[in-house]
């Protein structure tokens, strides 16, 4: 089981860390990253394994969501189901 | 890894172009609260939808947040309260009202659908007595909304029941004229009622349906609108294919939502309405759609024409993304919760007859559009008559959800707020009809062969 976490806002110094570090502290490992930079735009889609995690997946969702909040980033966290049935027959 | 178009696509879908669940709506069997004396039918009844309710929101709020799509309404659909009536020894329905909306109150939906009778062929006991109520019983409650069925393709129209349901709308508008008519905004008169529709206000449970069942109810005008913006050069056919496409992503959405909310709920899973449920939002509107495949302004002549080509592609899109399909299934085309609608009756663009015949080809009816509030009621009947017989002759559901404006008239504006929106009030042809409503009895079901 996967969560899909972006993340976007303005390049700093040490955001895949940070994001990394909470991630961590709600025991998601980090499978995938991958990451650019638009314009000084920072642009993040991670995949997490969220099959050990630490409390529900909406507090996780929400705690991130307001990590990002803190720090002037977009923080999604959506479950890679709404994905796979999206776009996948 | 997933593709990262993929990701990027559907989140700008929910997060600028209004992509969301409208509804997860619980069906209830009410049959087995029947009960001679009326207090203990509705003790049932308060105790049956607080039981298998119990944990609807909180389980939508959950899947809200676990997929990162909003799921705007939860709501609970019922038995048509006209047959739990049938039953008792007293006749007085609006006790049902206070038990419905006591119990919506307590497990938290937005709406409970089901005040309703089904008297396309007819009245049985119960059935006129709870379609006299239904203005009290609006008037007296917030969460409940209200449907009566007059007529189907196999039995034809009732006609002493579509020259009642004219006085109950305006009666409806008028207990509620300080609450700008809001009374007859959650009342819904139907030819052909689909059993399974989780929509408001023409939600309830069919008879022939499971115990409890979860029914998911998609939006998404503004993804269909934004793909068709984005890809101007296409001929009607690629239209009509891009709409497909994007009606499939949508649809799979609402079975995601409808799987995993029956299976946390353990409740069975039952339909999936595919539907373009437009809002009064910015960039959530039909009638954009429609502008955006080439139209000036909605109502426009070709607007018939554009409307049934989505109609048709949204279906035909859907279809193939979910297990269970059911409701109405299509585009919906209300006035007052559809931006772009709203401006083109301002403008005069469209007008009530041409929405009639937007109704032949799209998946309800006249929806949400005001009227002036001396249209008498005979008027309002012949609304509903017209209605029904398009669907009768069609074989396909048409609804009627006029709200008499009280003490306005044309030009005026009505505003209801939240999802059922504002608009103008708009012209009637208020020739008299009076004394074809006045005959009363069967239009004879039609006949099905020698289709021209």
């Amino acid at each position: 089981m996967k969560a899909v976490i972006t993340v976007v806002g303005k390049d700093t110094v040490g955001i895949l860390a940070k994001v990394s570090t909470k991630c961590a502290e709600y025991n998601v490992n980090i499978a995938e990253v991958s990451q650019t930079i638009l314009q000084g735009m920072f642009c993040m889609i991670m995949l997490g394994e969220v099959d050990s995690l630490q409390g529900s997946f909406g507090d996780f969702a929400d705690a991130l969501r307001d990590f990002g909040d803190s720090m002037n980033l977009k923080i999604n966290v959506m479950h890679e189901d709404i994905f796979n049935s999206m776009h996948k027959i | 890894m997933i593709d990262t178009k993929d990701i990027l696509e559907t989140i700008r879908m929910i997060e600028n172009e209004n992509l969301d669940i409208r509804t997860v709506t619980m069906g209830i069997s009410l049959l087995d609260c029947i009960d001679p004396d009326i207090d203990t039918a509705c003790n049932k009844i308060y105790e049956k939808i607080t039981r298998c309710a119990e944990n609807l929101v909180p389980v939508c709020v959950e899947i809200e947040r676990e997929l990162g799509i909003p799921i705007i309404n939860k709501r609970i659909s019922v038995t048509p309260i006209a047959m739990i009536l049938a039953a008792c020894n007293e006749k007085n329905p609006v006790k049902f009202a206070y038990a419905l909306e006591k119990a919506a109150q307590k497990v938290g939906v937005n709406f409970i659908g089901g005040y309703s009778a089904l008297v396309g062929k007819g009245f049985a006991a119960g059935d006129r007595e709870l379609i006299e109520s239904i203005p009290e019983a609006l008037s007296c409650t917030e969460h409940i909304c209200s449907s009566v069925n007059i007529g189907s393709t196999k039995a034809g129209i009732n006609l002493d029941a579509v020259a009642l349901m004219g006085k109950v709308v305006k009666r409806a508008a008028e207990l509620t004229a300080d609450r700008n008519c809001i009374g007859a905004a959650k009342l819904v008169v139907f030819c052909n009622a689909p059993e399974d529709n989780p929509f408001m206000a023409g939600a309830f449970h069919g008879v022939g349906e499971a115990d409890c069942v979860i029914n998911v109810g998609v939006s998404g005008p503004g993804v269909v609108r934004a793909a068709l913006h984005n890809s101007k050069d296409l001929d009607i056919t690629g239209v009509s294919d891009l709409i497909k496409r994007t009606a499939f992503k949508i649809t799979r959405m609402g079975q995601l939502v409808c799987h995993l909310a029956s299976e946390r709920l353990n409740v069975q899973a039952g339909i999936v309405d595919l539907s373009l449920a437009p809002t009064p939002a910015v960039g959530d509107s039909v009638a954009h759609i429609l502008e955006e495949i080439g139209l000036e302004s909605c109502g426009a002549c070709g607007t018939t024409a554009a409307l049934a080509m989505l109609n048709d592609a949204v279906k035909k899109g859907g279809v193939m993304a979910s297990s269970r399909v059911g409701g109405l299934s299509g585009a919906f085309i209300p006035v007052t919760e559809d931006a772009g609608m709203i401006d083109a009756a301002r403008s005069g663009a469209l007008t009530i007859e041409k929405l009639e015949a937007m109704t032949a080809v799209c998946s309800v009816g006249l929806d949400m559009i005001n009227i002036p509030g001396d249209t008498p009621d005979e008027v309002i009947s012949a609304i509903i008559a017209d209605e029904a017989a398009i669907g009768m002759i069609n074989s396909k559901t048409t609804a009627v959800r006029v709200i008499p404006a009280i003490g306005k008239t044309v030009g005026d504006e009505l505003s209801f707020g939240g999802l059922l929106g504002n608009g103008p009030v708009m012209k009637v042809n208020t020739y008299s009809p009076a004394k074809f409503i006045g005959r009363g009895g069967q239009i004879p079901a039609p006949i099905q062969s020698l289709k021209n």
